[in-house]
């Protein structure tokens, strides 16, 4: 590295960086920091997760199906509460000017990474002084009683219950990135153990190199890579907040990749030679949350007469630039066990019978509705506002920051709120528990407050069970229910864009909507 | 003179508890907080929710907190940031160069360019000229600067890559990615200079082009109305009648005689612009992926980062009192009229 270091300024080595392959990737915000457990925005996850940092399992590219990943292999218990992982041998962590490694990846490591989080009596946990959010919301420090060493490339979790999603969970970044236990104790003895989240090191297939605050992340290819060796030399990230600067600067050709493309801009590259925009059907749902416990919206036949009173065609084109396809189920299409019977209701005649059958007074609802975020909040609470008042319910479309917007609802402030759901880890458990279970209404992640112990039954069912053909069964019932029930209404399932220069190659977009770039080469 | 500094000097001391109390308010005066931002829509634990914040200190009072706020603000510690958990003043001290270097430039951009015109303006007066540049000024004082960045982003940089490659500027950013300049004193100019790669020092420049100019708009408008409104004034004195009656040229005349006692309100003038330059960044910096203080203080108030916001807001705000201070001082020196007034 010093070499490098001293590289830069020669001329040879010049010449030499001149002919250095980058691949240069406009994001939409900066990285929180590069300890990827602490933190869970989606451009942290791409600026640490998937470069820096490897998991046990890893999701094969475009899709949600799980294949090895520092784990080699896994075997489950019959009682579902073990499971073993058997690790990868010859893996290397990252040599950087602040650590240079003197062993493999070894079952150490893991142990380290996982009870750092888990165990708060862990000399590394209080590194974090906001906790671990991520792993406290995915319900994580309840799941995972211990982890153990059986030899040195080989570990067991035991389980406080049988957890389906476990497998997936351990492919996630922010829950299943594994550190390095030496580097670690090295910067414990010198008292650094904070450095771990702005000098980081993994086994990943780019080398962190340097973060310029809030501009320039830049990492290089990890010549040692397990998965073969990236074919681009330097890995840079150019964080660009403003969604229409993004689209000049890929036209121009600073950035090769944009991710995150708003639908609004959808429409820039057409016919573009240079550039293309790329669309997939994400892990992605818009839903509309009345709040079931106030007055009318706790009525099913309300809440239905909101869903059949809203033109999804109209609002599609002028919201997503028609980008996106009407939703029925709160499972958006890419994810298995998809309820594809389920259809879409409009029906403005039938929305009008059901509010007079309620007994709607023509009270004013509030609809809150934030201000940024991917789409532009405001249009989309008029149209809805607009459709609303054509069936006789008055509505207030109430603008609000992104921070009181998740404080007001968490408590129940709302009538009536619309949100964005990313899926996490492809399991239609990872939909379901956190927005539409009776628990998640005290902890705010159930913006509908709705509350149906059959619902609750099932998930919890489908949760404990590994037969992914009984699971689908359960999650086909319970799909049926929050439909019938009208639990929230599934507006739509927006397009996950990324543009991409036609000179890069090997891209694959991921229905988590994150961004991996370890396959990708440049012409 | 002394008196005169004591009071002024003893003025800021309000003003200062005055910042501290509001940005301290003012953030936690938003609904929210740092942990329930950072879970996002996800489930929060009332119990885990309650121990972070505990933690954090947040489930004090918020009179004991502003204490601990302001106990450790006079003592020079603004904490850490929740978010990246890095000291407030080291954040402040990284970013901050790049805010002053694009200030600078906007504001040598503003004053070079708003005395020129502003000069001219007042010895062309009535002329096509004068009615020109008052015209540009008001048109540039209300432009938004939003509007104002993007504009000159699709000309210089989209249209003119097909029309003049050559001219074309850069969208955004402070340098061409494939320059890796190690940073020694965050002033992108003076690093890239170090480094010795003149290649890295024009793309250096040539970013820094577009966003001084979008910055410097307002500014400029105001300095050219100012100068020129200050020039009028004193063209009409007796001893400008009396210079040019004594033969001498008009450029001595307007240049040495006027200007000088014309540029008395017009510094006031450039010293206030400090506070609009740093507010202007704000919006210029996230236009132009500019990494500088703006953007930094506009995240942490989406992230509830309150030692962030509250350290942040009295640091530039402190810059903004000083630079007045000083030009106040300026001005007193300048014009003993001002010092001896009660």
């Amino acid at each position: 590295m010093k070499l490098l270091h001293a590289c830069t300024l020669s001329a040879l080595c010049l010449a030499t960086q001149a002919h250095a392959v980058n691949l240069t990737v406009c994001t939409e915000a900066s990285p929180d920091g590069f300890d990827i457990v602490q933190y869970e925005s989606a451009v942290t996850n791409d600026a640490a997760g998937l470069t820096i940092y490897d998991q046990l399992l890893l999701f094969k590219p475009g899709t949600t199906e799980v294949i090895p990943g520092l784990a080699e292999k896994w075997e489950v218990s019959a009682d579902g509460l073990n499971y073993t992982f058997h690790l990868r041998k010859g893996v290397k962590f990252h040599t950087t000017p602040w650590f240079k490694p003197t062993r493999d990846f070894n079952a150490d490591d893991v142990l380290w990474s996982i009870n750092r989080v888990n165990d708060k009596n862990h000399p590394a946990h209080g590194v974090a002084k906001n906790g671990y959010v991520y792993w406290e919301g995915m319900g994580m420090s309840g799941l995972i009683k211990s982890v153990a060493k059986v030899d040195d490339y080989t570990v067991r979790f035991t389980l406080t219950r049988p957890e389906a999603p476990f497998i997936a969970d351990m492919a996630m970044s922010a829950l299943a990135s594994i550190y390095s236990a030496e580097y670690a104790a090295q910067l414990q003895k010198t008292r650094q153990l904070e450095a771990i989240n702005t000098q980081p090191v993994g086994t990943g297939p780019f080398v962190f190199k340097s973060y310029q605050k809030d501009a320039i992340i830049r990492y290089t290819a990890n010549p040692s890579y397990w998965g073969g060796v990236p074919k681009i030399d330097n890995l840079i990230f150019a964080v660009t907040l403003d969604p229409s600067v993004r689209v000049q600067r890929l036209k121009a050709g600073e950035c090769l990749v944009g991710t995150n493309m708003r639908a609004e801009t959808a429409a820039a590259f057409d016919g573009d030679k240079n550039v293309q925009m790329m669309r997939m059907n994400a892990l992605l749902t818009a839903y509309i949350a009345p709040n079931a416990k106030h007055k009318f919206t706790s009525d099913k036949r309300f809440r239905q007469a909101l869903w059949l009173a809203l033109d999804k065609k109209t609002y599609i084109q002028s919201v997503y630039g028609g980008n996106a396809t009407p939703a029925a189920s709160f499972l958006p299409p890419g994810m298995w066990s998809f309820d594809k019977s389920l259809a879409n209701q409009y029906d403005p005649e039938k929305a009008k019978a059901l509010v007079k059958a309620v007994g709607y007074d023509g009270t004013e609802l509030s609809l809150f509705t934030r201000v940024g975020g991917s789409i532009d909040g405001k249009r989309a609470g008029e149209l809805m506002q607009a459709d609303w008042a054509k069936v006789g319910i008055k509505v207030k479309v109430q603008m609000m920051e992104w921070g009181e917007l998740l404080k007001r609802t968490g408590k129940g402030d709302h009538d009536i709120t619309f949100l964005n759901w990313a899926g996490d880890n492809g399991d239609p458990d990872n939909f379901f528990t956190p927005n539409l279970v009776c628990d998640a209404v005290e902890g705010g992640g159930n913006k509908s407050q709705w509350c149906n112990k059959q619902f609750d039954a099932l998930v919890d069912e489908a949760r404990k069970t590994s037969d992914p053909k009984k699971r689908t069964e359960l999650y086909l019932k319970a799909q049926k229910l929050v439909y019938d029930e009208v639990g929230t209404i599934p507006a739509v399932f927006p397009e996950y864009m990324t543009a991409v220069n036609r000179r890069v190659s090997g891209f694959v977009q991921s229905p988590f909507t994150n961004n991996d770039f370890r396959r990708v080469s440049v012409k | 003179m002394f008196g005169f500094i004591l009071r002024r000097v003893a003025l800021v001391i309000p003003t200062f508890l005055g910042i501290t109390l509001l940005a301290f308010s003012l953030i936690h005066l938003i609904p929210g907080d740092p942990v329930q931002v950072m879970a996002g829509e996800r489930r929060l634990d009332p119990a885990f929710h309650a121990e972070v914040m505990h933690r954090l200190g947040l489930d004090r009072p918020l009179y004991e907190q502003y204490g601990v706020y302001l106990w450790k603000a006079l003592h020079l510690d603004l904490g850490e940031s929740f978010v990246t958990h890095e000291a407030v003043w080291s954040e402040f001290l990284k970013l901050f160069p790049a805010t002053v270097e694009l200030s600078l430039c906007a504001l040598i951009f503003a004053s070079v360019f708003g005395l020129l015109a502003g000069v001219i303006a007042a010895i062309k007066r009535g002329s096509v000229f004068d009615h020109g540049v008052m015209g540009l000024s008001l048109t540039g004082f209300s432009m938004p600067i939003f509007w104002w960045g993007l504009l000159l982003i699709m000309f210089f940089s989209v249209y003119m890559r097909d029309l003049a490659p050559d001219f074309a500027l850069p969208v955004s950013g402070r340098m061409a990615l494939e320059f890796d300049i190690t940073p020694r004193t965050g002033f992108m100019l003076v690093d890239a200079w170090l480094s010795g790669d003149s290649g890295a020092f024009r793309s250096a420049l040539s970013h820094l082009v577009l966003p001084a100019i979008v910055l410097g708009t307002i500014p400029l408008a105001v300095i050219a109305r100012m100068t020129r409104s200050s020039m009028l004034e004193v063209l009409r004195e007796d001893y400008v009648r009396t210079a040019r009656a004594k033969g001498l040229s008009p450029t001595r005349v307007v240049f040495v005689h006027a200007l000088r006692n014309a540029l008395v309100p017009v510094i006031t003038v450039i010293g206030l612009q400090v506070g609009t330059l740093l507010a202007g960044a704000v919006l210029t910096e996230t236009i132009f992926s500019w990494p500088g203080v703006g953007k930094w203080l506009i995240d942490a108030i989406g992230r509830r980062d309150y030692p962030v916001v509250q350290g942040g807001i009295l640091i530039t705000a402190t810059l903004v009192i000083v630079v007045n201070l000083l030009v106040d001082l300026l001005y007193g020196l300048i014009n003993p009229r001002i010092r001896h007034a009660k």
